[in-house]
């Protein structure tokens, strides 16, 4: 781009319009916001409003007392995520919002699953809970309490696994994230 | 001291010259705390007329307009005019009463979760949970309230906290750190507006409420009379550019000119200032302005191809930016000469289709002409209120508005009933200018009550009733696209509204002869506190031109 007075030609074909693009995947939301009371009602209500879809969401303190984190994850083909987030932005107890790449960004889920397991299928579910570093914290004749954490991909396949040994529960946090590396939201 | 004592040392602090409100059970310390205050209270009759008066001060002089209200129902009336201030971007704070802490959530008397009601329809809004909060959150409602795109603030005050005692310290600084709007435009992108501009053959300033926001209509002008660049309005942004100028189209939109729609429809650039793309201006999205790009410059970056794609983004304000852009635009020196074909063009739309309307050639007033001799009594100098529906319009189209805050209408919400205590409140604002309301029979029926309060205080507006006997925009709407089946909009002749204003105090004519008209008008503009006029119109006249419900700029009709 030139100086000021420099009379480049621009033609207005080579103008491109941005934004308001529907990404196609998924994207998880870091969203950093201040701890106090109907915060969690604002972003809700906004994406309520705004014909938003959440797909999962996890909120927690973070190490500063008087900020919560807040990660959402949602479907970028339904949603204009450069709109979403300009709204956000525009409540006043936002601080920071980071729309985290899958590749600079660690994700996570929780998930207890309660699964049948009596009989000749208890050692199975037990070697596919090792395969998956998953952990048996309750046991009874019946059936067993497993807690799995990893990626929303690795739960699913869990999930796949352990079903035809008949899930009976199962509970799911929703993803939480963080960045790699260095930075700090 | 009483919290509620240092409240009131908070709005002084924040140069509040007036209030309107309305008190009630959970607001009693504050009221107690006005009584010997030093700031006007101006006691409304309904709460929504207190709210409208409030965004009729603000938007007629720029600064914060304040409203009060009850707990309960008196948070609910304040509700429209709320959600109006956000659709329009008008800075207004609510104050209202909460019952009782230890009643919140029991359903108490007069409880009403005002926070959650309106978190949908507030720029922001605090709930007091200690009463050492109120005055930070005071000052950071005014803050919130007036800067970046204005809007409005609510604050939600529980009774036993509003009369604790606490220390009180003048608060100074006001610092949120999830709120730093933008004002300063990108330098890059205002230069890449600059060339694209220069480079265009078919401009069009696109202008919205955000200029007169901002303190931009003179910076507007600027640039639009150095580039030779045509202008357009919205309903919004009415005065943001002299009427009486020659680069001027008129209004855009559904009932805005011909010439200013076309002007959209073959423009090459697209030069979008503080307006957001409404569906009354773009009607069908699809077919709007199909040939331009666009330079997009608004405060708040969501309203950024929210609704139409920008090709070069400006986030920041228009009185920050407008005047560099022109300056950038000047360094390149484009040729004025390359806008021949084109005003070429304009002036042709402008000859051809032409605001008109059939006059009557009897003693019957045609809506039209009632705008026109209205404008010519007032000379064209006086600050403009309007309700909602076809009277709005054709103030909007035949009223030109000379400067920024001389129109003062709903837009957005479209709210009846805003356009008399709206004139109230512009009044207490700008004592020394004439302020003229110019309402529908059917909306000024909705805030009538506020008569009451002008006569009372002594405001004296001049309230202008097109009388049609009808809901006149729903009913063209049923007689052009529901088969003349008019469902539920004739009001008949009642009120009489001149005995009406008697009875409320204020001094009632009627004006029903064309010849006279002017005279009588401007007998009303001189007779001394709050006047109402009832003027009878042609019952089914048509607002013409119009782009019907979600189709083209070329589907103009009328």
């Amino acid at each position: 781009m030139g100086e000021p007075g420099t009379k480049e030609i621009l033609s207005l074909d080579e103008l491109e319009a941005a934004g308001s693009l529907r990404t196609g995947r998924k994207h998880v939301l870091s969203i950093l916001v201040e701890n106090k009371p109907g915060v969690l009602t604002r972003i809700t209500g906004l994406f309520a409003r705004r014909g938003f879809n959440i797909d999962t969401l996890a909120v927690g303190p973070t190490d500063d007392e008087a900020v919560s984190r807040i990660t959402l994850t949602l479907d970028g083909a339904l949603h204009p995520i450069d709109q979403v987030t300009k709204q956000l932005h525009k409540l006043v107890n936002v601080l920071k919002i980071r729309d985290l790449e899958p590749e600079e960004a660690l994700a996570r889920e929780l998930a207890l699953f309660k699964v049948s397991a009596d009989g000749s299928g208890r050692s199975e579910v037990m070697q596919i809970c090792e395969i998956f570093r998953a952990k048996i914290v309750d046991v009874n004749k019946r059936s067993v309490v497993v807690e799995v954490t990893g990626t929303h991909d690795k739960i699913e396949a869990f999930e796949g696994l352990v079903r035809p040994f008949g899930l009976i529960e199962m509970a799911r946090t929703g993803e939480i994230a963080i960045a790699r590396g260095r930075t700090e939201t | 001291m009483r919290a509620v004592d240092a409240l009131m040392e908070c709005l002084k602090a924040e140069g509040v010259e007036v209030v309107f409100g309305l008190p009630g059970g959970a607001n009693l310390p504050t009221y107690d705390a006005f009584y010997d205050a030093g700031i006007r209270h101006i006691l409304v009759r309904h709460e929504a007329g207190g709210g409208h008066a409030a965004e009729g001060y603000a938007k007629a002089t720029g600064k914060v307009g304040v409203s009060l209200g009850t707990s309960g129902p008196g948070a609910t009336n304040l509700v429209t005019p709320i959600c109006d201030a956000m659709m329009d971007s008008v800075p207004v704070v609510f104050l209202t009463g909460q019952v009782r802490t230890e009643l919140l959530g029991t359903d108490g008397f007069q409880e009403a979760d005002t926070i959650g009601i309106t978190m949908p329809i507030v720029k922001h809004s605090f709930l007091i949970q200690h009463p050492l909060e109120i005055p930070r959150s005071i000052h950071e409602a005014f803050h919130i309230a007036r800067s970046g795109r204005p809007g409005p603030v609510v604050v939600d005050i529980p009774q036993d906290l509003s009369r604790a005692d606490i220390p009180y310290e003048p608060v100074t600084d006001v610092h949120l750190p999830g709120y730093q709007p933008t004002t300063d435009g990108n330098r890059k992108q205002i230069r890449l507006a600059a060339k694209a501009l220069a480079n265009a053959r078919r401009p069009v300033l696109y202008t919205g409420g955000g200029v007169i926001a901002s303190g931009a209509a003179e910076d507007l002008t600027e640039l639009a009379t150095y580039g030779r660049l045509p202008v357009t309005c919205t309903v919004m942004a009415l005065g943001a550019f002299p009427a009486s100028h020659e680069q001027w189209l008129g209004m855009l939109g559904m009932h805005g000119t011909r010439t200013a729609n076309y002007a959209m429809d073959e423009a090459d650039l697209i030069v979008a200032i503080g307006a957001r793309f409404d569906d009354r201006i773009t009607g069908k999205l699809s077919e709007f302005a199909p040939r331009a790009k666009f330079i997009h410059i608004d405060i708040d970056p969501a309203e950024i191809s929210k609704n139409v794609p920008a090709h070069i983004p400006i986030v920041g304000d228009a009185h920050n930016i407008l005047p560099r852009l022109t300056a950038e635009y000047r360094a390149l020196s484009p040729d004025p000469k390359r806008l021949d074909e084109w005003w070429a063009r304009i002036r042709g739309w402008q000859q051809r289709y032409p605001l008109s309307y059939q006059d009557t050639t009897d003693s019957e007033i045609k809506p039209q002409y009632m705008i026109r001799a209205l404008y010519e009594a007032t000379g064209g100098d006086a600050i403009v209120t309007s309700d909602v529906g076809q009277h709005q319009m054709w103030a909007a189209q035949y009223y030109d508005f000379p400067k920024p805050r001389r129109w003062i209408n709903s837009g957005g919400l479209g709210t009846m009933g805003f356009g008399l205590p709206a004139a109230m409140g512009a009044k207490v604002g700008c004592p020394d200018q004439t302020v003229v309301c110019i309402a529908g029979d059917g909306s000024v029926q909705m805030n009538m009550q506020e008569l009451a309060t002008c006569s009372q205080e002594g405001i004296a507006i001049k309230v202008f009733i097109m009388n049609n006997g009808y809901l006149g925009m729903v009913r063209q709407w049923q007689e052009l696209f529901w088969d003349k089946r008019y469902s539920q909009v004739d009001m008949g002749q009642w009120p009489d509204f001149v005995k009406l204003a008697e009875a409320y105090g204020a001094t009632g004519m009627r004006l029903s002869d064309k010849k006279g008209l002017v005279e009588g008008m401007k007998e009303a503009l001189a007779t001394e506190g709050p006047v109402l006029v009832d003027v009878p119109v042609t019952r089914e006249e048509n607002t013409y031109p119009m782009i019907p419900a979600g189709q083209a700029a070329r589907d103009m009709v009328g």
